[in-house]
């Protein structure tokens, strides 16, 4: 089962009335990059929490390389070798770039390969000059951008991605887009993204989600032609 | 924490020796005494609160179990090694249960403060109800609110005839806070305490590195309540009698209060804390024109209003200023490109 990274059936989620899942059927290959789009309360942000672990959803499976994850705290999940990045950036604000990725990479290896490992991030994306600044004192763009080398740092084979472009300079979006590309010979990526631009550089598969289903999953040049995921973008009837 | 573990142990070692001999000469060894041990009490609290992030409004009920399980197994056993021990073990126990309990629970800050105040406050009570000669525990009577006198203190291990008292005694309390503080240096120097660091500053973002946050803060909860336990066994021997107003709700805030006043973050601002405003205490003991609890009440609150962050975070602050003003002139302006958006750091 080493060729499918990621795997749901009939991943549901409600909040009371609300369904922000609906009965989900989604499969990731293995080094495959995925983006899932939406309008906003599409339920993307859903979605990738239950497959994370930081909500329980409330029917349906989880598989992650063919082991079943439904229900598992993040920890767990987190300790199979997924990276996770949440739409809210989640760092340790009031210490240092080198010690917020020290910390990720300690997880996973032993105390030498851990530094190591910390300055091999540190050299990938390029944040020397401000390795030893409190990580509350940089700039969006930087934060972010340390926050992918914590998802980086534990070697992840899944990362998991919500909005890692949100609020970014065309700059750092660039950037970000290439470190992206080079996790991607690595590891399968799911991205969940508004960026259209930003979209058709890195995908190739676009998963569309619509009041919590899947509305459609093809190359993104032929959903982005699709007149009714243009209609549900544009908020018309479809 | 720049510099290695060696260092520090010396470090440690000598400012501890140095205070050793020269504090004994501006104040009496038997006050310097319960100052050490309410400065080792304040360091569990300030382990795991200013470290790791775990606010317990009941750090008084290891303090007190640490007491009471020293006294309860002196009596019985009839010298004090293994209780010394025992005094450890015993609130470490509880607190990892009681943490356990909690951190699975996946129970909110709130809750876990509101449940040590409640575990406390229920020792307290049932402590104080036992004075009836039916609770005993092997020869140890409770003795309930009168609290257990007379339990053998002390003594050198494997002679139970030589007790350990008067300067002695303080050369020991002070020794085993030194020998406690290191442990804690080398823990907060360890990945377990980075670690924990980490969880503090965020544990969504822990846990989603797998980290299993629980059962880190389990341990780290049971760290401080072994500590706490110490100081408790030796505040036993000090004063010859545990009485159940050590786990009172009063002495839980007290140790708040040094920690707050000391700060938070650090390792000496809540020995310090605690042996300045224990030591404020005693002398106001002395007099009956103001109110004890009324002055701690106002250092607090001035503490708060004009130097939030306690006294030893303040004092390095001024330090470093002054330090790198005097030794880089040039440093200042030499800093790097100005960032686009600068963040608050508690932002
Ligand atoms: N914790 C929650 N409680 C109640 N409703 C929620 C919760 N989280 C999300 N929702 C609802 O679920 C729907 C999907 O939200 P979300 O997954 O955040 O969408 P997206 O990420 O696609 O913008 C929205 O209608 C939102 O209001
Ligand atoms: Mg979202």
């Amino acid at each position: 089962m080493d060729d499918v990274a990621l795997e749901t059936y009939g991943l549901t989620m409600r909040f009371g009335g609300v369904i922000a899942a609906n009965r989900v059927d989604f499969r990731l290959r293995a080094l495959e990059l995925r983006c899932l789009i939406g309008p906003n309360g599409a339920g993307k942000s859903t979605f990738f929490r239950c497959i994370t672990g930081l909500q329980r959803p409330t029917e349906g499976e989880v598989y992650m390389r063919g082991i079943e994850t439904t229900g598992w705290m993040p920890h767990r999940i987190a300790s199979l070798g997924v990276g996770i990045k949440t739409q809210t950036p989640n760092v340790m604000d009031s210490l240092s770039v080198h010690e917020n990725i020290w910390l990720a990479a300690r997880r996973f290896h032993d105390l030498r390969e851990a530094d190591r490992k910390t300055q091999e991030i540190i050299e990938l994306l390029a944040l020397g000059e401000i390795a030893r600044d409190d990580l509350g004192r940089l700039a969006h763009g930087e934060r972010q951008r340390v926050e992918l080398g914590l998802v980086a740092a534990g070697d992840p084979w899944l990362i998991l991605l919500d909005e890692p472009a949100a609020g970014l300079s065309a700059g750092d979006i660039e950037r970000m887009t290439g470190t992206i590309r080079e996790l991607n010979s690595r590891a399968a990526l799911i991205i969940v993204e508004h960026d259209m631009q930003f979209i058709r550089s890195i995908a190739e598969t676009v998963t569309v989600f619509h009041q919590g289903k899947v509305l459609m999953e093809d190359h993104v040049d032929r959903v982005m032609s699709d007149p009714v995921v243009r209609n549900v973008y544009l908020g018309k009837k479809a | 924490m720049p510099g290695s573990l060696t260092r520090d142990a010396i470090t440690i070692a000598l400012v501890t020796g140095v205070l050793v001999w020269v504090l004994p000469l501006i104040i009496g060894t038997y006050t310097l005494t319960v100052l050490v041990i309410y400065g080792m009490l304040a360091l569990s609290l300030g382990l795991i609160w200013g470290f790791g992030g775990i606010l317990c409004f009941g750090q008084a009920a290891f303090f007190g179990l640490g007491a009471y399980a020293y006294a309860i197994s002196a009596i019985n056993i009839g010298e004090s090694t293994l209780p010394m021990f025992l005094a450890v073990l015993v609130p470490a126990a509880f607190a990892a249960l009681l943490g356990a309990m909690m951190f699975y629970g996946r129970l909110g800050d709130v809750y876990l403060g509101v449940i040590t105040l409640v575990v406390t406050l229920i020792l307290f009570k049932t402590v104080n109800s036992t004075a009836g000669p039916q609770y005993a525990i092997g020869n140890a009577r409770l003795g309930g609110f009168n609290g257990i006198p007379g339990f053998p203190t002390l003594n050198v291990p494997g002679l139970p005839d030589a007790y350990i008292w008067g300067d002695g005694y303080f050369y020991v309390c002070a020794a085993l806070l030194g020998l406690v503080y290191m442990l804690v240096t080398a823990l907060l120097r360890s990945s377990f305490g980075r670690v924990a660091v980490g969880i503090r500053e965020n544990e969504t973002r822990m846990s989603l590195m797998g980290y299993d946050v629980r059962a880190r803060k389990t341990v780290m909860f049971a760290i401080g309540a072994a500590i706490a336990g110490l100081a408790g066994a030796l505040f036993a021997n000090w004063a010859e009698i545990v009485t159940p107003s050590l786990f009172s709700l009063g002495q839980s805030a007290e140790i708040i209060i040094w920690c707050i006043v000391g700060g938070l973050g650090t390792r000496l601002g809540p020995v310090l804390g605690a042996a300045g405003l224990a030591y404020l205490k005693f002398l106001l003991g002395q007099q009956a024109l103001i109110d004890n609890a009324l002055v701690t009440g106002l250092v607090l609150v001035l503490f708060v209003l004009f130097l939030p962050k306690g006294i030893v975070p303040a004092l390095s602050g001024l330090w470093n200023f002054g330090f790198v003003r005097w030794r880089l002139p040039g440093h200042i302006h030499q800093r790097r490109r100005p960032r686009g958006r600068e963040r608050t750091r508690n932002g």
